[in-house]
């Protein structure tokens, strides 16, 4: 972590100009269920990708690659956006 | 330009003579006509205004957020259950210290409902983070509402440029505009701090903060407020300098050598300037202090001020209905509890929901805060008893 920063060092206004302090804010750990991706199902068709509210949709070489789970809240959208015909992601209980 | 007009009319011409970017407003009652005059300069095409009709005042607060957050010079205009629907995103505005500038008309705050004019919603805004205007003419209201845009933009603080209710809004008086042109030089283009659009230099609004970073950041808040006092005077200052009139954060009439005072803002320092004349004529040593900004709470100009007085009534357009008055008194109150010298405190509320305030209930007023005391802790001037 980061030193934390005094009143007088912050920008005017509730912004956030320093990105690295977005990426220390892991919030995977609010997921109560994990979508889970199929590799062999998935036709890279980026429908996830631009669905993703946290960008937890990893691209490699220009196909989807996974899901990044430091991120991921479980919100489930990847999974109803994945074409009806594919199904590569499905939503299971998180385990403890 | 000489010209008759009501408040509205003349609200609504100040935001054509300023042009802003974008106009986000709901367009019906509770708010008055500035916002359905100016939507007719919109279709004139005399505006280069985005203006975005919405489905409610949150709504129309939260399209002035996005639209300020995102560079563009960005008014409104509401009134009573109007501002009371924006209010939690009055102080998302504040926070993210956007300097959204808008006229409120004044209004009573419902139940029992009531339509006319007194302060009750904007100073149940006062928390938010907002500069707060009140204007006793017209013609100070026009004039003010473009000084709030340069304050609002320099200071970083979103503005409140309030009319009284019907008692200016939709009164006609005369007053002087300027020119077009000559308003929009004077302001300038607007420049935000930060672009929300640049990919080499992204920025988050808007963000989660918790017990690590909130305070913080209020603490900044505050101190955008404490250093808005400066920046409302170098304004007016320069208003003054280049339309040759102006205004004054607290203004004196009549005070030179008096003993009794009465403070207060809005429309009805004209009915006290009545009664302070009649007063002088009969060799009473009166006269009146006109509060024009009531956030920031200038503490600063008021304590030297007012302790110079033997009595000051502190009239209140509004009450905390908390059985301790109104907001001007408890806050006076406060601001002169450790002056070296304190005057007596009398403390009025008056002209809630438009009740009539004469000259005459000045007067009876002035009787008493010579006199340097009355029965009530709080009494209410004007109520059928």
């Amino acid at each position: 972590m980061a030193r934390l920063k005094k009143w007088q060092e912050l920008p005017c206004g509730a912004i956030i100009e320093d990105m690295e302090a977005v990426r220390e804010n892991k919030t995977g750990a609010w997921r109560s269920e994990r979508p889970v991706w199929n590799k062999d199902k998935c036709i890279s068709c980026y429908t996830c990708w631009l669905y993703c509210p946290d960008a937890a949709i990893v691209i490699n070489d220009g196909k989807v690659a996974g899901i990044n789970y430091d991120y991921c809240k479980g919100c489930g959208i990847c999974a109803s956006v994945c074409p009806k015909k594919v199904q590569a992601i499905t939503m299971e209980k998180e385990r403890k | 330009m000489i010209l008759a007009k009501t408040g509205n009319e003349a609200l609504a011409l100040a935001m054509k003579h300023i042009n802003p970017d974008v106009v986000a407003a709901y367009p019906i009652t509770p708010s008055t006509e500035i916002v359905q005059i100016f939507s007719t300069y919109v279709a004139d095409g005399a505006v280069d205004s985005e203006f975005v009709a919405v489905e409610s005042e949150h709504s129309a607060m939260a399209a002035c957020i996005g639209a300020a957050a995102s560079g563009c010079r960005t008014m409104t205009a509401t009134a009573s259950q109007g501002l009371a629907l924006m209010h939690e995103m009055l102080f998302i505005a504040g926070g993210l210290r956007l300097p959204i500038v808008m006229s409120v008309a004044s209004r009573a705050l419902s139940s029992p409902l009531n339509i006319h004019g007194d302060h009750s919603d904007s100073l149940a805004s006062r928390d938010s983070g907002w500069l707060q205007f009140f204007c006793e003419t017209v013609q100070e209201g026009y004039d003010t509402l473009i000084q709030a845009v340069k304050i609002a933009e320099r200071a970083s603080l979103p503005a409140i440029c309030a009319i009284d209710g019907f008692i200016l809004s939709h009164c006609l008086e005369r007053i002087e505009t300027f020119e077009e042109k000559d308003v929009r030089d004077w302001l300038g283009p607007y420049r935000a701090s930060y672009d929300l659009l640049d990919l080499k230099k992204p920025i988050l609004v808007g963000p989660a903060t918790l017990q690590d970073y909130y305070y913080e950041f209020k603490r900044g808040q505050i101190e955008g407020m404490n250093r808005a006092l400066p920046v409302i005077e170098e304004v007016q200052a320069e208003f003054r300098k280049r339309f040759g009139r102006g205004y004054d954060v607290v203004e004196e009439y009549r005070t030179e050598d008096a003993e009794a005072v009465l403070f207060l803002m809005g429309s009805a320092c004209g009915t006290v300037r009545e009664a302070v004349d009649a007063l002088r004529l009969a060799g009473k040593k009166v006269g009146m202090v006109k509060l024009r900004v009531y956030r920031p709470w200038p503490h600063q100009l008021l304590k030297p001020l007012l302790q110079r007085f033997k009595a000051v009534g502190v009239l209140d357009r509004a009450d905390t209905v908390s059985s301790w008055g109104g907001h001007l008194f408890t806050e006076l109150s406060s601001t002169l509890y450790d002056a070296p010298q304190r005057p007596k405190l009398l403390s009025y509320v008056y002209g809630l929901g438009g009740k009539e305030f004469t000259p005459e209930d000045a007067a009876g007023i002035f009787a008493e805060v010579l006199s340097g005391s009355k029965p009530e802790m709080v009494t209410y001037v004007g109520v059928r008893s």
